[in-house]
Parts: C-alpha cells; sequence; structure tokens
C-alpha cells in the first residue's frame, strides 16, 4: 500500500510539474469542511488532546496535517500528546494532576472512566456531523445512550503469520503455544490482550468473575514463555516485518502496514473468536476548553478529515462518509470490514471490578516473573 | 560597597531550592506511598509483599546484571582512559569527542539500534549467514542486556577516569622511578591509588542507572530478563498501584546504598567513601 501511495505521489508530482509548465498554477487544496469553524470566541485559546500514538494523519506521505489544518481553520492552539496504553492514559487521568481536553479511550476503559465519574457529556445535538456515525457502533455496552463517547476508530485483534515459516494455515490460536514454532511467537506486552488470547483458545468468557478461570488462563500464559521469544507492543512490526519472528497476534489494521513491507506475512481470524473494539472521543472531568473540545470532534467526523484519518491509520472506520466513499482504498478491505459471512466471532472487553482487576493484576505480574524451566 | 565572597553560604541556594523541590519532596512522597495501602492508611503490606521469592530473585538478578556491567564497563575504560592521558592534546580531544558521540543520540534510539543489530536477521546475524556460518542467538539473553548496559553508560566510567589520570602529577611518577619502581609497581602503587575516586565515581555513575534500567531490558531481553526497573515501571503504568511501585523503589534505593558502601569499602582503604 505505502509503495503504491508514493508511486502515486511521484506520478502526482510529474504531473503537477507538468501542469505548472504549462502555465496552470497547482495549488494547495484545503480540505473542505460542511460543520461551521470560524464563527467562535476561541482564537488564541488551547486545546489539549492526548491520544495514541500514530493515531491522527499527521502530514506524512503526502496525507493531510489534521492537527495544522484545525490550527488554521479555528485559530485554536492544539497541544497534541499520546499514550501507548489504557492503563497508562487512565493512571494519569485519574491522578487529577493534568488537564486534557481531549482523550481517546477503549470501550471497557470508558466504562471504567464513565463509573468514576471522570468524563463529561457531550451533546450530540450540538455535532453537525454526528449523523456519520455508523449506527452500529452507537449504543453500545460502555455507553448505551451515546452521552459519553464518540466513536474513533474501531478494529480487531487477528494472527499475524509469516508464511515462509509456518507452512500450515492456522486456523486457531492454538498454535501460539505449539512447541515447533520455539522462540518464533511474540504475543502482547499487555495484560489484557495477552490473557484474552489464552481465553479465547480456552474457550472462557473473556470478562469472566470466575478466579479459577483466571488462574487457568495464568497458567497457561506460563506454559506459553517455553515458546515465546518476546512480549512486544510496537516493536511488533520490526521483528514481523524483518522475519525476526514468526507468529503474533496483533491489530488487524496494523497487519496491512506489515504486509505492504514483508508479503510473505498473512493473516486470519482464529475460530475460537477473538476482541472487538472501540476507541471512542472523550471530554474528561479535567478538561478546561470544552467549547473547543466539541469543535475538534465534529471536525474529526467530517467526511474528508475522517477519510484522511482512517486512511492513515488503517483501522476500520466507524464513520459512514468514509465506508461509503470510493474513493477510500480500504473500502470493502476483507480484512477490516469481512463480509456478513466471514466476521470472526467477536467479544468486547468489559471493564473488571476491582477486586478481579487486582487479581488479575497479580496474575499478569506472576506471569511476567515466572521463568520457564525449559529455558 | 560589600565585597560578595564565593565562600558565602548563600550561592548554594538556588541548588538548595531545586533539591528540596525535586529531590526532597518526591523521596517522602515515595515514603509515603510505601507505607500506605490505596486509600492512604498506614501499612506494612506493600514492604511484606517484596520479601516473596519472586520478587526478591529479580532484585537479585538486576544487582547481578549491573556488577557485571560495570566490571566490564571498569576494565574497558580504564586502560582507555589511561591510554588518551599519553596522547598529544589535540588527539585526546578527538577521542574525547568520540566517547562523548553516541551520548548526542537518546538511549531509546541506541538501545532500538543495539537489538536491530543482534535480532535474528540483524547486521551480526546477516554477516554471519552470507559468510556461510549458523545464525547465532544473540538477542533476548542476558548478555543482550548487559551489553546494552555497557554501551549505553560507558561514557559516564571513561569521563571520570580520564579527568583524574590526566591531572596526576608527571613528578610524581618519575619520582616512583627515580626511586626505582617499575612501571608496573608504579601503576599499582602510584597510579591506581591516585585514580581511585575517579573509577569510584565511575562505578557508581555506571552502576545505579544500569540496576535501575527498564528499558533496556525490555528491548533486549525478551521474556525471561526482566529486571526491577521493569516492575517498577508496570506498577505505575500500568495497574496503578503507586504503593507497590514506591515500595519497590525504596527497596531498590536501599539496596544501591548498601551496594554502592560495599564497593566503596573495596575500592579505597585510605579515603573511604568518596560517594555515599
Amino acid at each position: 500500500m505505502k509503495k503504491s501511495i508514493s508511486i502515486v505521489s511521484v506520478i502526482t508530482l510529474i504531473l503537477s510539474s507538468v501542469l505548472i509548465f504549462n502555465g496552470c498554477g497547482y495549488e494547495y487544496q484545503y480540505p473542505s469542511v460542511i460543520g461551521d469553524y470560524t464563527n467562535h470566541n476561541l482564537q488564541g485559546t488551547t486545546l489539549n488532546v492526548y491520544n495514541w500514538g500514530e493515531y491522527i494523519s499527521d502530514g506524512s506521505e503526502d496525507s493531510i496535517d489534521v492537527i495544522k489544518e484545525f490550527e488554521e481553520l479555528t485559530g485554536i492552539k492544539v497541544n497534541y500528546s499520546t499514550f501507548d496504553s489504557n492503563e497508562s492514559m487512565y493512571s494519569l487521568i485519574s491522578n487529577g494532576s493534568v488537564s486534557y481536553d481531549i482523550v481517546i479511550p477503549s470501550d471497557y476503559m470508558i466504562e471504567r472512566m464513565i463509573k468514576e465519574n471522570l468524563l463529561q457529556k457531550i451533546d450530540t445535538s450540538k455535532l453537525s456531523n454526528y449523523h456519520y456515525i455508523d449506527e452500529g457502533y452507537k449504543n453500545l455496552y460502555y455507553d448505551p445512550n451515546n452521552e459519553y463517547s464518540i466513536p474513533y476508530s474501531v478494529g480487531m485483534v487477528g494472527l499475524i503469520y509469516n508464511t515462509s515459516i509456518v507452512k500450515e494455515t492456522p486456523d486457531s490460536w492454538g498454535i501460539m503455544w505449539d512447541e515447533k514454532y520455539k522462540n518464533d511467537v511474540l504475543t502482547f506486552n499487555n495484560p489484557r490482550d495477552a490473557f484474552a488470547i489464552a481465553q479465547f483458545y480456552l474457550g472462557q468468557d473473556i470478562n469472566t468473575e470466575n478466579k479459577s478461570e483466571w488462574d487457568r488462563a495464568a497458567k497457561l500464559l506460563k506454559e506459553q514463555k517455553s515458546v515465546l521469544q518476546a512480549y512486544v507492543m510496537d516493536e511488533v512490526y520490526n521483528k514481523m516485518e524483518s522475519g525476526s519472528a514468526a507468529i503474533a497476534p496483533y491489530y488487524a489494521g496494523d497487519y496491512l502496514s506489515m504486509v505492504d513491507v514483508n508479503e510473505d506475512l498473512a493473516f486470519v481470524y482464529p475460530k475460537e473468536g477473538t476482541n472487538i473494539f472501540v476507541d471512542a472521543l472523550c471530554i474528561p472531568k479535567c478538561a478546561e476548553n470544552y467549547d473547543a473540545a466539541m469543535l475538534f470532534i465534529n471536525y474529526l467526523l467530517e467526511p474528508e478529515i475522517a477519510l484522511a484519518n482512517a486512511e492513515f491509520i488503517y483501522y476500520a472506520s466507524p464513520n459512514t462518509s468514509v465506508t461509503t466513499n470510493p474513493e477510500y482504498s480500504l473500502l470493502g478491505n476483507e480484512i477490516l470490514y469481512p463480509e456478513e459471512s466471514k466476521k470472526p466471532k467477536t467479544e468486547y472487553f468489559h471493564d473488571m471490578k476491582p477486586e478481579i482487576r487486582s487479581n488479575f493484576d497479580k496474575l499478569w505480574q506472576d506471569v511476567k516473573l515466572y521463568r520457564h524451566p525449559s529455558k | 560597597m560589600k565585597k560578595v565572597s564565593i565562600g558565602n553560604p548563600h550561592v548554594a541556594t538556588p541548588y538548595v531550592i531545586w533539591s528540596v523541590i525535586f529531590i526532597v519532596v518526591p523521596l517522602l512522597m515515595v515514603a509515603y506511598y510505601s507505607f500506605t495501602d490505596a486509600n492512604g492508611s498506614f501499612t506494612f503490606e506493600n514492604i511484606s509483599t517484596i520479601f516473596q521469592f519472586n520478587y526478591l530473585r529479580i532484585f537479585g538478578e538486576s544487582i547481578l546484571y549491573a556488577f557485571v556491567a560495570t566490571a566490564i564497563t571498569l576494565v574497558i575504560s580504564y586502560p582507555l582512559a589511561y591510554f588518551m592521558t599519553k596522547t598529544s592534546l589535540s588527539t585526546q580531544a578527538t577521542l574525547m569527542l568520540l566517547v562523548m558521540l553516541p551520548m548526542w543520540m537518546n538511549l531509546l534510539i541506541r538501545t532500538y539500534s543495539i537489538s536491530n543489530i543482534l535480532e535474528r536477521n540483524g547486521i551480526i546475524n546477516t554477516a554471519l549467514d552470507m559468510l556461510g556460518f549458523e545464525k547465532v542467538q544473540l538477542i533476548n539473553t542476558p548478555g543482550a542486556v548487559i551489553l546494552g548496559m555497557v554501551y549505553n553508560f560507558i561514557p559516564y566510567m571513561i569521563l571520570p577516569i580520564y579527568s583524574v589520570l590526566s591531572k596526576i602529577d608527571n613528578r610524581l611518577i618519575e619520582a616512583s622511578s627515580d626511586l626505582g619502581a617499575n612501571g608496573l609497581v608504579t601503576l599499582r602503587r602510584v597510579i591506581l591509588p591516585l585514580s581511585m575516586p575517579g573509577a569510584v565515581s565511575g562505578i557508581t555513575m555506571v552502576f545505579v542507572p544500569s540496576v535501575s534500567t527498564f528499558y533496556i531490558s525490555q528491548k533486549l531481553g525478551g521474556i525471561h530478563n526482566e529486571l526491577i526497573g521493569d516492575v517498577i515501571e508496570q506498577q505505575f503504568k500500568l495497574n496503578n498501584n503507586y504503593n507497590l511501585g514506591a515500595s519497590l523503589s525504596l527497596v531498590l534505593m536501599v539496596m544501591i546504598i548498601i551496594s554502592l558502601a560495599i564497593m566503596n569499602r573495596f575500592a579505597s582503604d585510605d579515603d573511604g567513601g568518596v560517594i555515599v
């Protein structure tokens, strides 16, 4: 994909220079917007945005620099920073010493933050672009009345494998425990995702409140250490693209950018089921610029902006203006938007009760500190 | 006009204010969190949790790794620093620049680069493969973690040793040979003792960041080389358990102080306790 993008951009460059020589001016096109972003008194104010890393179109590879465009359009200064896990974001927000106007947690974390009174209500009637949100991503369990969150990006976890090393066609999470692939397997350095895989494999509910089921899953994760090479998050790109590891679970959209680099990589949604997630825009209680946050949310829902973000992030979009746009390069992509008959079994994470959570934290610590005797 | 003396105790005021805000207060907070639970009531539970096999083993491993890394760093650095003092001034400046050069890059980037060198399809293994040798397991080993420590922290060892060695009065060495000592005896009886303060501060400056590192072990160590820094990071970032995280940090600090005290005792007989 990235290669074809660069070819397209080279052609565009050549064409545009030809046009310039022909006397036709080539002008930078500002993204066109539908909503009203100028009629406000927020010029010169600051908007603090806290998002996942690599989770907004940033102007690289000829994409739209969404933050810069928003600043130029509205006169609002955006102070943008990133996090790498829901838990580290939560740790900072709940500590109360920071002020963010926008955060983008995942479903289960939104449930927890609503419960702990960390989020403000969002009046969707004031968002002129809210009607673009797919009905399928409204009224979800974590925010049943759509009062606190606006879906931003959605995805599923799947199994990525290198066909030059894995000669079979896996259909089960079980391959991540197969001794044949000793030292070739990676897994998430993130407890909920790592546990979910063991739980799907065991046929458990990933939100179980049964302590012995959690113990069983932890035991399976300890056994996995005999075949495991490393716990990874973003290092997965390097290791899978270079062929240093052969099997890794990761988010579907990220597979699409890995396969651009290494075409030996293949992807499957295992038959036992997998995790589906929604990352959504929220306004925390500590926000100091609510009105600017509302403007920014509406801006992100703009068809052209949402398209740019979907093309950049490679995750599925909950925005119907994107998923019906013929210009969208991932339109109908069978991994991001599988047909109804090919959809994997999916489960959302739910927030855990405090006692389950502290037991869960302890189990993960045990797993990480466990030394497998075979190594 | 009143004469301002640089011996005036008030010249230290900026640093005193700095250290109160950024060192003393945070240390008190660490102590506070260590002895309280999530509701803020007093408890010994966090501390007693640490005295379990799993945690003690990881403390032991962290100290061992840091100790080995410090020893390797010392053995590499001392001869280099000595050699540097024997070269011309312009060569010394060039060598110093080369030693400092890697520090201009961020530690995270340097560590990430090492992992690219050591990976199964990294630079070393690709070269071995092309030459017809078997690939070797380099990454995700204790050796990789120690290499990462040595690589990242070696300038902190070279610099203090070099600066002490370069200040040794050459007449002392001449006097030593006039009195009949050969090169080896001069090194052992004159140069080594005089350079001890540099070596001790080098040891401290390499050992402390090594024992508490977390990024290096995560990127280079794989699944079986987690160090205590990783566990502490996890408590703050993932588990939101500031109390256990603070207790672990406190115990680590105590262990560092004990380790350095022991090292100091071995390192310097006469002016014991240069640092700490």
